[in-house]
């Protein structure tokens, strides 16, 4: 299975933008399935971005986001041509991580 | 309705035998191509501003804030997962060593245009998704859920292929295909739920209003953007699905998916919007 993460991050020199759409059910826990019993919660805590060694990006999430969460945001600096590591840790302890380059 | 009919039937008589029409315009005989002509036209007079190929981006085209939404999203489109899955899916071999592009014409790649087609051997409509389960089942594997996932995916994949290429939906010589059609037509128009509504109440009456907080869909090109991501559904739908969860909204009983009459129906559509690019998949509020 390819990675659960898709990242695109264009610099214009001076700014980076990121987007990022994530494959994740984010069950909330609040919900029934077909049989009427409770879908256990099932959703990413922490979502990060790191470049160049450094946290610019920090999403701690809950119950309360999206299927297959997309995010979208910018950060002073990086080059084009750099890595942008991703990962995700969800409330099952299971991870991803991915690196994408900034173009 | 019987009554109606007949009422209609006898002034069209009268209105024959008055005039000396030639038969081949009479309102009962189906003309697809009239049909066709004058749908593509109601809605280019209705919203005189849009191009035709505008029509297969539905509500986008619509509302202009609904449109700069869609732009950003389509950068990052929600459906990427599914067309990703859908490539795999299409490229792996069944058991038995084939692949879904043996059962197409052209290894399966850029034909969703020319779905649904008359089969004239079986005298049925044959859509896009019929024919993916048919070719599951002709290499013994098990057929798919007809509304969502594995056959949206595949769907999406062989749409994405298709993209740009104008809806190509030809109806032969055949009084068969014409009755399908003519089906397809009736079912489009008819009322029914408790909601008393038809396929034409939302979509040719009133596209781009609001229903609650959606913008709805012209009929024109609705078929070129399946399937779609909808928000709503959080997830991948089929044709079948959006022909399903229609029926359920009017609070009508559904159909099976892939029911003769939703074949005829999608077989009525598609024809309509001939000469609308395919731009499936698509994203959907």
């Amino acid at each position: 299975m390819a990675s659960t993460i898709r990242v695109r991050a264009t610099s214009n020199g001076d700014i980076t933008e990121v987007q990022a759409l994530v494959q994740h059910p984010m069950d909330s826990g609040f919900v029934k399935d077909a049989k009427g019993e409770i879908i256990p919660p099932h959703f990413i805590q922490q979502l990060t971005f790191e470049y160049d060694g450094k946290a610019v990006f920090v999403a701690d999430w809950g119950a309360a986001v999206s299927k297959d969460p997309y995010v979208k945001f910018s950060f002073k600096g990086g080059k084009k041509g750099d890595d942008l590591k991703i990962g995700w840790v969800d409330n099952k302890g299971a991870t991803d991580t991915t690196t994408a380059k900034i173009q | 309705m019987i009554m109606r009919v007949a009422i209609s039937f006898v002034s069209a008589a009268l209105a024959l035998t008055a005039l000396a029409a030639p038969p081949a315009i009479a309102a009962d005989t189906p003309n697809p191509a009239a049909d066709a002509t004058a749908f593509q036209k109601f809605f280019t007079n209705k919203f005189p501003k849009l191009k035709p190929e505008d029509f297969v981006n539905g509500p986008y085209s619509m509302n202009e804030d609904l449109h700069r939404q869609w732009e950003e999203k389509e950068q990052f489109p929600p459906y990427e997962f599914a067309l990703e899955t859908g490539k795999e899916m299409f490229a792996t071999p069944f058991k038995n060593g084939k692949t879904y592009g043996d059962c197409f014409p052209d290894k399966g790649i850029g034909i969703r245009q020319n779905y649904p087609y008359f089969d004239d051997k079986e005298g049925k409509v044959i859509t896009l998704e019929l024919a993916l389960n048919r070719c599951r089942e002709a290499n013994g594997e098990p057929p798919f859920s007809y509304v969502k996932d594995e056959m949206a995916s595949l769907t999406a994949y062989m749409a994405f292929t298709s993209r740009g290429k104008p809806f190509d939906i030809k109806i032969p010589d055949d009084p068969r295909a014409l009755e399908a059609y003519q089906k397809g037509k009736e079912y489009f128009y008819t009322r029914r739920g408790q909601l008393n509504f038809s396929c034409a109440t939302c979509h040719v009456q009133a596209p781009g209003e609001r229903i609650r907080a959606e913008i709805l869909a012209p009929a024109l090109g609705i078929l070129n953007a399946m399937p779609i991501y909808r928000s709503e559904w959080s997830g991948m739908g089929t044709i079948s699905r959006r022909f399903t969860t229609c029926n359920s909204q009017i609070r009508g009983v559904p159909l099976s998916p892939q029911d003769e009459e939703y074949r005829d129906l999608e077989y009525y559509l598609s024809y309509v919007s001939n000469g609308l690019p395919i731009s499936g998949p698509g994203a959907r509020p």
